[in-house]
């Protein structure tokens, strides 16, 4: 047992769920150490603690998608009175600004290890049986790790299409995007996912030219509706969308342009185009390749390769865990991660029994059109209730900030879906336009609120979230849900 | 013609009274149901034991219900005589309204009251277009002589069904629902010019001279902020960037005169007659309107809603009326106004201030005593420091004594001297405009209200009001900003008109619920609340009683933007007793407006705050800071943000 180190908890993956487990573990008395590594990708591109959210993912995006948000805001300015003319937009500028943050943030959590006693180790860990971890450091220098209960936070990494030509040598992806230092020029993005359409609509209302290539539906698993207003809010605003394509092989040009050949899908056509860069956003796989799970006994999903958990986030060797992006089934979300990491530790300090509810969790995609959403789209709800069982308020508004700019509304909709008589009880509700409106209305489902409820709340005016609390006309009905005056 | 009834406080609830189209139709149209607990019942008093202001109060809906209705019968159930009736308006195919005295708590005060009215003991008690028939006998025998026939047949001697004064938020959402019920109504409104000269259009104060233009003016304020926040997240421009008054306001005005003009159009599409005259009452169920020419016209109905709003209030000093404007001017003002000083601490103050800072101007606030009155004061303050932040410069206690004008011009230049509230102080400054914004007085004046016995308080000008919006006046009803107690909020007044309308014209029973609305000040950081102020929370529940969370909170937005990391501030409270349930939600940051909205809703679904705890949030975004509040304010932990 030669310079072998023992702790309480070992938490594999410094990311939203890992770093919370972690914390909340020390913070109740447990001797906990943290192991994180960041393969660099493909292209090279690397980052410090705090995972995929922090380095490659929510912050960024977010940060980035403001940037756009405030371009339209530049455009809207002259109708209120602002003297002010379309300016130029420096990538340069931006991706530092957000680079400092992120790091910044990155430092926060080796600060928040140290405070709270976290035991923080740099290394690539894989398993050497059900208790011992052996980590990796950059050097090549091996620590072996022990502990009573190991958590697996390992998330995701971007998936590389690398059956198409090209596409691991030229291609980049989300990992790469938020720490380019030169602005990406023209841009294809290749897929439908909300880290695909988030990124091709922030590029654009960056002023770039980008084109979206859609194998088949856009935002697959959301409401069908709700993602075709998204993109048609992005085709109307700029993003160029190709629908039904698949790449085929992306060649690099002498003047350091890609080349794109594609086929589409109905007419088996083929085409091509040039940009300067191609951005996969196809999906993204759980990081346990190196893990060596098979060690420890840990079951994966052969298909996914997600690590199949229990209720108690337990894996199939009852004292390993798996929480956030890796775990089987799991919305991969940060702060799903977080309080699935945190109850995880109260209760192997035997704090609470208290189980993670993985239902009604809102989400909002950022697009150019924002789009907030909890419980079942319309589709599901249908398919699990039939569709004489389920009724669905819905209405389309302009929002008041739109008004005197002149902007377009006409993707500006709000939707709730309820069980019909007796209970009436409400499901989902999904809007479009402000992220912050989804919030407060999750705890009202979760509250269990009924239709009738909701619309006993007096709006905010003038508010877009008002026009949740005034939704009146069913799609049953027929009439027109357009809002018109005031 | 379905009505439905019925207070609480007396119970002539829904099973009590029912619409029956045809015999036998006795259980109908009731509204949903109550929640459990929400309607207590107390234990029915007995006839005697109603006090003088209780019984008053049930003869004054009896009389409403009699006069709002063709055919009303005071029935029981069991009696046979009642049920004959019942049946002979049925054989005429007549639609009648019936009060069953024995499925309601209080029947026996009722029928103590009709007593009182009709000096006929008991049941059924037949009305007729407010002519009282009599018992069984007596309308059989009305029947027979023709006198029953010619009584229903009697035209209402009204030329409407329904006249709203006042073509507001409030009063316009009453008069179409009520002109989609079938009703035949006409609309009153008249828009007195401001001192300032300044009048508008259909739509009332929310449209025309509040929230619309409020929030546009607030919205242009932010995008200049938006301006400056651009330049770091990389969009380069260099040039001195120069806001344009004119080009804002012509921009706005032209919004409003398009609101305007479908509020028009939503009128005539539903056959309201709209007037546009200034109307008062002459005497019972009859309105004089007066048009701009001064002509005369007089109008009758069956019913009235009074939804006339406020309008701001002068100070009564040498030189206001003269020299200063309110929000009434402001938005349509065709010049800049310059370095302002606005007089008071109202929401409308602040969120004036507010956006006039954020268009680069100066901006002084004089402050009486505290800033947003009735409003969580620890919120209040923190408003009033990001408004500082931002520029804003704060005079308190001080009260203006005297504006002079300096100069002419547009803007001009105003001199004004100002008092301490202390002490005998008195300062001076020079200013381009002085904006007066220390509140609002009802429009309840000049509408003839004395002529016809509406009580208005004479403290406040409001009209009291029952929860059915009813007046002392049985037929004339009130909703909006004139009413004494409620709040003052367009979506409240849309919703009570509304409402009311369905109750009096389509046999609903719901009434507006004013509990936990949720508002939101408009100021540069917008501050969104619900439920109860930490005050009020501390002398309902007493302060040992509740559980304040709290923390400061860092929008991501505003870290590239180099904004303060400890500005904004999330604050929720809670009823230890009632399992942390939370009473109060406050929030003071950006897009507060459209956080706000969904957690009144939970509240009003009964929001503790194990539930917020148990709902996830959604990241990156200043909602989810709720799902992870963790200090009381009671562990007196550090709260601030460091770094991130």
């Amino acid at each position: 047992m030669d310079g072998r180190q023992c702790y309480d908890l070992l938490v594999i993956g410094g990311g939203s769920g890992g770093l919370a487990c972690a914390k909340e573990a020390a913070q109740l008395g447990k001797k906990v150490a943290v192991v994180d590594y960041v393969e660099p990708s493909p292209r090279g591109t690397r980052w410090g603690l705090g995972g995929t959210c922090v380095n490659v993912g929510c912050i960024p995006k977010k940060l980035m998608h403001q940037a756009a948000l405030l371009g339209g805001m530049i455009r809207d300015a002259p109708h209120y009175g602002w003297g002010v003319a379309q300016a130029p937009h420096s990538w340069a500028t931006l991706a530092d600004a957000v680079q400092n943050h992120v790091k910044s943030l990155n430092w926060g959590h080796r600060v928040q290890l140290q405070d709270r006693k976290v035991k923080y180790f740099n290394v690539k860990a894989s398993f050497v049986d059900t208790h011992t971890v052996c980590g990796v450091s950059k050097g090549g220098e091996e620590t072996l790790l022990s502990a009573e209960h190991i958590v697996i936070a390992t998330g995701g990494r971007p998936r590389y299409p690398t059956h198409i030509e090209g596409a691991l040598e030229y291609g980049i992806t989300s990992d790469d995007l938020f720490w380019l230092k030169e602005s990406p020029g023209k841009t294809l993005v290749v897929g439908a996912s909300y880290v695909a359409l988030e990124c091709a609509g922030l590029l654009t209302g960056l002023g770039l030219d980008t084109t979206v290539m859609i194998r088949s539906v856009p935002l697959r698993a959301f409401d069908q509706q709700m993602a075709s207003l998204v993109t048609e809010h992005m085709a109307g605003h700029g993003t160029r969308i190709l629908r039904g394509c698949a790449p085929e092989k992306v060649e690099k040009l002498p003047g350091q342009q890609l080349r794109v050949t594609w086929v589409d899908l109905t007419s088996d056509r083929k085409d091509a185009g040039t940009f300067d860069t191609v951005l996969w956003a196809i999906g993204r796989v759980p990081e346990t390749a190196s893990l060596n799970l098979e060690k420890a006994g840990v079951h994966t999903n052969p298909v996914t390769g997600k690590i199949l958990v229990d209720a108690q986030e337990a894996t199939s060797v009852p004292h390993i865990y798996a929480i956030g992006d890796v775990a089987e089934g799991r919305p991969e979300l940060t702060p799903t991660a977080i309080m699935a990491g945190r109850l995880l530790a109260q209760r192997l300090s035997g704090r609470t029994s208290d189980l993670m509810d993985y239902s009604s969790v809102p989400t909002t995609v950022f697009t150019p059109l924002e789009y907030g959403c909890v419980g079942l789209s319309e589709e599901a709800a249908v398919a699990r209730h039939g569709e004489e069982h389920v009724e669905v308020y819905h209405a389309f508004y302009k929002p008041l900030e739109f008004t005197v700019p002149q902007r377009d509304a006409s993707q500006c909709y709000i939707k709730m879906v309820c069980l019909r008589e007796p209970h009436s009880w409400c499901w989902a509700c999904t809007s479009a336009q402000h992220g912050e409106v989804i919030q407060g209305f999750a705890l009202g489902i979760k509250c269990g609120a009924s239709y009738q409820q909701l619309m006993r709340t007096v709006g905010i005016h003038p508010t877009c979230a008002e026009e949740v609390a005034k939704l009146r006309i069913s799609k049953r009905s027929g009439l027109d849900p357009t809002v018109t005056g005031c | 013609p379905l009505l439905s009834p019925s207070p609480p406080a007396f119970n002539l609830s829904q099973e009590g009274l029912v619409p029956s189209r045809r015999l036998g139709n006795v259980r109908g149209a009731a509204g949903p149901p109550s929640p459990p607990g929400r309607r207590a019942r107390p234990p029915a008093p007995g006839a005697g034991r109603l006090s003088g202001a209780a019984r008053e109060e049930l003869r004054r809906r009896l009389l409403g219900l009699i006069e709002g209705h063709r055919v009303v019968i005071f029935s029981k159930t069991y009696c046979p005589h009642s049920t004959r009736v019942k049946e002979l308006f049925s054989s005429l195919g007549v639609d009648c309204n019936i009060l069953e005295l024995d499925q309601v708590d209080e029947g026996a005060s009722v029928q103590e009251a009709l007593s009182e009215i009709t000096s006929q003991r008991t049941v059924p008690s037949v009305f007729v277009n407010r002519v009282h028939v009599g018992g069984c006998d007596h309308t059989f025998q009305a029947h027979q002589s023709g006198l029953l026939q010619q009584l229903l047949q009697q035209d209402p001697a009204y030329d409407y069904d329904l006249i709203v004064i006042g073509g507001g938020s409030g009063g316009l959402s009453c008069a179409q629902e009520a002109a989609v019920l079938g009703r035949k109504v006409m609309v009153l409104d008249f828009v007195v010019p401001s001192p300032r000269g300044t009048a508008w259009g259909l739509g009332g104060t929310c449209v025309n001279v509040g929230c619309i233009p409020k929030k546009l003016m607030h919205q242009a304020a932010l995008l200049g902020q938006a301006l400056t926040d651009s330049r770091k997240f990389g969009w380069e421009y260099s040039q001195q960037v120069r806001h344009s008054w004119a080009t804002m306001t012509e921009a706005i005005q032209s919004h409003i005169g398009s609101l305007s003009w479908s509020h028009r159009l939503a009128l005539r599409e539903k056959a309201v007659t709209y007037v546009n005259s200034y109307g008062e009452f002459v005497e019972h169920h009859k309105v004089k309107a007066t048009n701009e020419k001064g002509q005369e016209a007089l109008y009758t109905a069956a019913k009235f809603v009074i939804a006339t709003g406020e309008r701001p209030r002068y100070l009564g000093i040498p030189g206001d009326r003269e020299y200063c404007v309110t929000s009434d001017d402001l938005f349509s003002l065709p010049y800049c106004p310059g370095e302002t000083l606005v007089v008071g601490a109202s929401y409308v103050a602040l969120e004036c201030a507010g956006f006039l800072a954020g268009l680069g101007l100066e901006v002084t606030v004089m402050v009486r005593s505290v800033l947003l009155r009735g409003f969580d004061q620890e919120m209040a303050e923190k408003v009033g420091a990001s408004m500082q932040q931002l520029g804003v410069r704060f005079l308190r206690k001080f009260v203006p004594v005297e504006v002079q004008q300096l100069e002419r011009g547009l803007p001009g230049r105003l001199k004004v001297v100002a008092k301490s509230t202390e002490g005998t102080e008195t300062i001076e400054g020079i200013y381009n405009t002085v904006l007066l914004a220390i509140g609002r007085d009802s429009c309840t004046k000049k509408l003839g209200l004395e002529k016809i016995g509406v009580n208005v308080s004479e403290k406040t000008g409001k009209i009291p009001v029952n929860d059915e919006e009813q007046t002392s006046v049985p037929y004339v009803y009130a909703v909006g900003d004139v009413l004494e107690g409620k709040p003052q909020l367009t979506p409240v007044a849309v919703q009570a008109g509304k409402l009311l309308a369905r109750r009096l014209f389509g046999g609903r029973s719901e009434k507006c619920d004013y509990v936990n609305v949720p508002t939101v000040v408009f100021t540069p950081l917008e501050y969104g609340c619900c439920g109860y102020s930490e005050e009020k929370a501390g002398e309902v529940y007493q302060a040992e009683n509740l559980n304040v969370y709290h923390t400061l909170f860092w929008p991501l937005e505003w870290t590239v933007a180099g904004r303060d990391n400890n500005t904004c501030y999330a604050k929720i409270i809670c009823n230890k007793l009632d399992n942390d349930r939370v009473i109060g939600f406050h929030v003071l940051g950006p897009n507060a407006g459209e956080i706000t909205q969904g957690f009144a809703a939970a509240m009003k679904c009964g929001l503790t705050k194990q539930l917020l705890d148990d709902t996830i949030g959604i990241h990156p975004t200043c909602g989810e800071v709720f799902t992870t509040l963790e200090i009381t304010k009671a562990s007196g932990l550090d709260i601030t943000q460091k770094g991130c």
